[in-house]
């Protein structure tokens, strides 16, 4: 589902006169939008008012926030919860934050804006347009405190849910917000500064932690309805096959199964307990079509990306300067060539969904990063209206972006639904199905040239990357030029202030699906990136951070390589036999950096002791969640750059758990320093960037402390481990 | 039939022989607070106590558990929020996703049981559970946290 045809979508409900207009635009009592005939289906009416779309505030105080992003763990129900908070001067205590309802937003014209959850753009991009919706509603219950009064609102004063006057006269939010719901909503309201916060800016108790240390926090993977059956499915294990034949009659008579459905690349078997389903698709005869990409394999992909290397003329994504000049006239030239595979986002919890189909009407439940391309991918799917179709968004156990736009698992559980009229199905995936269906972080190879003067300054570099287009296949119109703007960060937009600079950009697309993972192409372009300038720090004969330090000059990004070169203590020599190694990088609008100690055992059993990691987000909203958030960064980094890689073989993909597709544990768990260091003025973003410089700075280190330049991930197949 | 004690209650199930203890909690009982995470015992999302000692329920099947207390995350205290790796576990706000933290926290709780100090050795050898989101520095420190407070 393209934002267009979710755009084209909206369009179509609108067309239809659906839209009823919003409590906010007539001045009413929150409408609360119960669709005819989905009986028990639709949200309960909003018996509160509602204040402004964000802010729904109950007789007894209660203050619902409504979440527009989904909570994957990084902390957006608490984060978003505070900053509407801050400006609604409430007793945070009253809190109670829960999403926003992806029907209401489709009928009310997309009131909540975006669902979006990826690219750390959760708090960055919306944190203006909800903290004007808590000072909003703010002034609203004041004013009608003050109506009441019949005393000037200037005169009134608010805290914690509680306006008094002077006077003596005090009220609570609930008392007034009846009134309040009735006027209008002031558009032009003043905002704090992040100096005045007094919620925003501290680490209260995240909302989401108790349920998920009792087992009563409900995942879509948990959902049970009353006579509700489960499907496990496969789908065409070579992408892009088809579905040739299948055998239903092996295994309708085992015990439990309902029912096999298939569709154009997939079949699913549906059964009284998920065990049995499962237990019957590996019991059914399966055939699939022979495709083209029947022959495909890792290495053959490998020899796809060198054609972009090899060729003649590639599109240019920027150029500096005169770089051709500038290599004529390098005294030492440095090339190297980078490369990674396919990774996988394997979450804990598989994908999963459930659908109820009912007389046109459809509901799903469903973990998701993008509720409306949800909603969206089941009306697409479905041919029923957005009107008819309720998501209840669910915590995901894991999104890491495989839960974005693809919907694939809510399409194809709204087909076996669609199937099974009036039963409800939830589809689970296999862990198996999981890891070779997944929408993979794309393979590269770089091929990297630096030119030093004979003082060893640097003075020109020219980088050919290969690799292939995630956003070609969701967004296609941002493709300027043959230029993917995604897959060239690290490069087009480095910081490094070398004045004859040049990025050639050769997209070279295999069939294998591509999908945004956390960190996209910041899992590997900076790993090129920085181990490659550390090359040309070593042929330069220069210490790698005094090396990069000139570079980086008046940049946000140089306090941030300080701060970690200082924590690590870079001036000073390490312990005897630990090495270090450093990086910095900046994405999703924050900067960081991070600087590694580490010893190597036998030449190939590495021991990271220590990981120091910075970040300058500008600003934050909720350290201890920034704080997480660098602390799971820092594991994701050290678990790509050992063991992470999906390799394909016969046009599909050879790894199918755990135990072919390792993960770092706890065991191999470093300490972890993390610096928080906001400088303000700006808001970037925290759930990704913390990962970037951790991969090239293990790289680093292990050059010092080996000699050995390793030039492709992960480490494994290079014969590395790390110590447990 | 199987007879089996699941948190204090005997149950009877009629399910197959070689049904995992995983899928009877699941989708037999109810119990869902016990994850699916992988099926092969790689992951530890299923973890529940089996007379005390952690299993993996995914590969276990129910009907070699008759007779053997079965304790799921359910049950680890009465009000859901008293036991101290609870306790731990919510003061250093370890979970993020939260879909490997019920097996997360039997596997510590079992580790507990038999080790009331538990070196970062023991941690390392006992903790062997996936936790896709990265917050092992944290289940590090809640377990010590734990074991203090105990």
């Amino acid at each position: 589902m393209t934002h267009n045809a979710i755009n084209a979508a909206i369009e179509n409900v609108s067309r239809r006169h659906f839209l009823v207009k919003s409590a906010a635009a007539t001045g009413a009592l929150s409408i609360g939008f119960q669709l005819p005939g989905i009986a028990g289906a639709a949200p309960a009416a909003d018996s509160a008012p509602e204040i402004t779309h964000w802010v729904v505030i109950e007789p007894d105080d209660t203050v619902v926030i409504r979440i527009a992003r989904s909570e994957l763990g990084q902390g957006s129900f608490t984060g978003l919860a505070q900053l509407v908070a801050e400006e609604l001067q409430c007793d945070w205590g009253k809190v109670r934050p829960e999403y926003a309802d992806v029907n209401m937003h489709i009928r009310r014209n997309r009131i909540f804006q975006s669902m979006s959850t990826g690219g750390s753009r959760s708090i960055r991009d919306s944190n203006e347009y909800i903290r004007k919706a808590g000072a909003a509603a703010r002034q609203m219950l004041v004013s009608a405190a003050a109506s009441q009064w019949g005393v000037p609102a200037s005169e009134c004063r608010v805290q914690d849910s509680v306006i008094s006057h002077p006077s003596g006269k005090s009220t609570t939010y609930g008392k007034v917000a009846g009134l309040a719901a009735t006027m209008d909503i002031p558009t032009d309201v003043a905002l704090k500064s992040p100096a005045q916060w007094k919620i925003a800016g501290t680490s209260p108790a995240r909302f989401d932690v108790p349920a998920k240390t009792n087992g009563s926090q409900i995942y879509a993977s948990d959902v049970r309805l009353p006579g509700m059956l489960y499907a496990s499915i496969v789908r065409s294990p070579v992408f892009g096959s088809t579905l040739k034949s299948y055998d239903e009659s092996r295994v309708l008579g085992m015990r439990g199964v309902k029912q096999v459905v298939a569709d154009e690349d997939w079949v699913a078997v549906v059964a009284d307990n998920w065990w049995r389903a499962n237990k019957a698709l590996l019991a059914l005869p399966v055939e699939w079509d022979e495709s083209e990409n029947d022959n495909v394999s890792s290495d053959s992909i490998m020899q796809f990306l060198r054609t972009g290397i090899d060729a003649t003329d590639v599109p240019v994504a920027r150029k500096d300067g005169d770089v051709d000049s500038a290599f004529a006239n390098a005294a030492k030239v440095v090339e190297a060539e980078y490369h990674s595979g396919f990774l996988n986002h394997a979450t804990m919890e598989p994908q999963n969904a459930v659908a109820l189909y009912t007389d046109d009407r459809l509901e799903v439940w469903c973990g998701t990063q993008n509720g409306e391309a949800t909603i969206a991918s089941a009306s697409e799917t479905s041919g029923i209206p957005l009107e008819n179709i309720i998501v209840h968004k669910m915590h995901a156990g894991g999104g890491f972006g495989r839960r974005g736009g693809h919907q694939d698992y809510t399409k194809q559980a709204v087909k076996i639904a669609m199937a099974m009229p009036g039963t409800p199905v939830r589809l689970q995936w296999s862990r198996e199905e999981d890891m070779r269906q997944g929408r993979y972080r794309p393979v590269s190879l770089v091929k990297l040239r630096g030119a030093l003067d004979k003082d060893g300054n640097w003075t020109a570099w020219q980088v050919r990357q290969a690799d292939q287009s995630i956003i070609i296949t969701v967004r296609p119109n941002m493709i300027e030029n043959g230029v993917d703007p995604i897959n060239t960060r690290s490069f087009a937009d480095n910081p490094y202030k070398v004045p004859n600079f040049v990025n050639e950009y050769a997209m070279r697309n295999p069939h294998v699906p591509p999908g945004f993972c956390r960190a996209v192409a910041h899992t590997n372009n900076p790993f090129y990136r920085e181990c490659f300038i550390d090359e040309l720090a070593h042929a330069a004969g220069k210490d790698p951070y005094e090396f990069r330090r000139p570079f980086l000059e008046g940049t946000k990004d140089l306090p941030l390589l300080d701060a970690v070169a200082r924590q690590i203590g870079w001036d000073k020599p390490a312990p005897k036999g630990v090495h270090r190694g450093i990086a910095v990088v900046d994405s999703y609008g924050s900067y960081t950096a991070a600087a590694v100690e580490l010893s190597v055992e036998n030449g190939t059993v590495i021991d990271v002791q220590r990981v120091v990691v910075a970040i300058d987000s500008g600003h934050v909203v909720h350290p201890d969640s920034v704080k997480g958030q660098m602390e799971g960064g820092v594991i994701w980094g050290l678990s790509f750059i050992m063991h992470e890689e999906i390799t394909i073989d016969n046009g599909r993909v050879v790894q199918g758990n755990f135990t072919d597709y390792p993960v770092l544990k706890l065991a191999q768990t470093p300490k972890i320093e993390p610096i928080i260091m906001p400088s303000g003025g700006f808001w970037g973003g925290v759930g990704e960037p913390p990962i970037g410089a951790v991969i090239p700075a293990i790289g680093n280190a292990l050059f010092a402390a080996t000699g050995k330049r390793i030039r492709s991930m992960p480490l494994k197949n290079h014969g590395f481990s790390y110590k447990t | 039939m199987t007879s089996l004690n699941v948190n204090g209650k005997q149950i009877e199930v009629d399910v197959e022989d070689d049904m995992p203890l995983l899928w009877v909690l699941r989708d037999e009982l109810g119990l869902t607070g016990t994850k699916y995470g992988c099926g092969v015992a790689a992951c530890g999302a299923c973890t529940v106590h089996v007379d005390g000692q952690p299993m993996r329920s995914c590969v276990m099947p129910a009907s070699a558990l008759a007779g053997r207390k079965i304790t799921t995350i359910e049950a680890l205290s009465a009000d859901g929020k008293s036991h101290p790796v609870q306790k731990a576990w919510v003061q250093l706000q370890v979970p993020q996703c939260g879909f490997c933290q019920s097996g997360m926290i039997m596997a510590a709780t079992a580790l507990l049981e038999r080790n009331s100090n538990p070196s970062d050795a023991d941690i390392d050898a006992a903790m062997t559970n996936i936790c896709r989101c990265g917050t092992y520095a944290r289940v590090r420190e809640a377990i010590h946290l734990a074991a203090r407070s105990v």
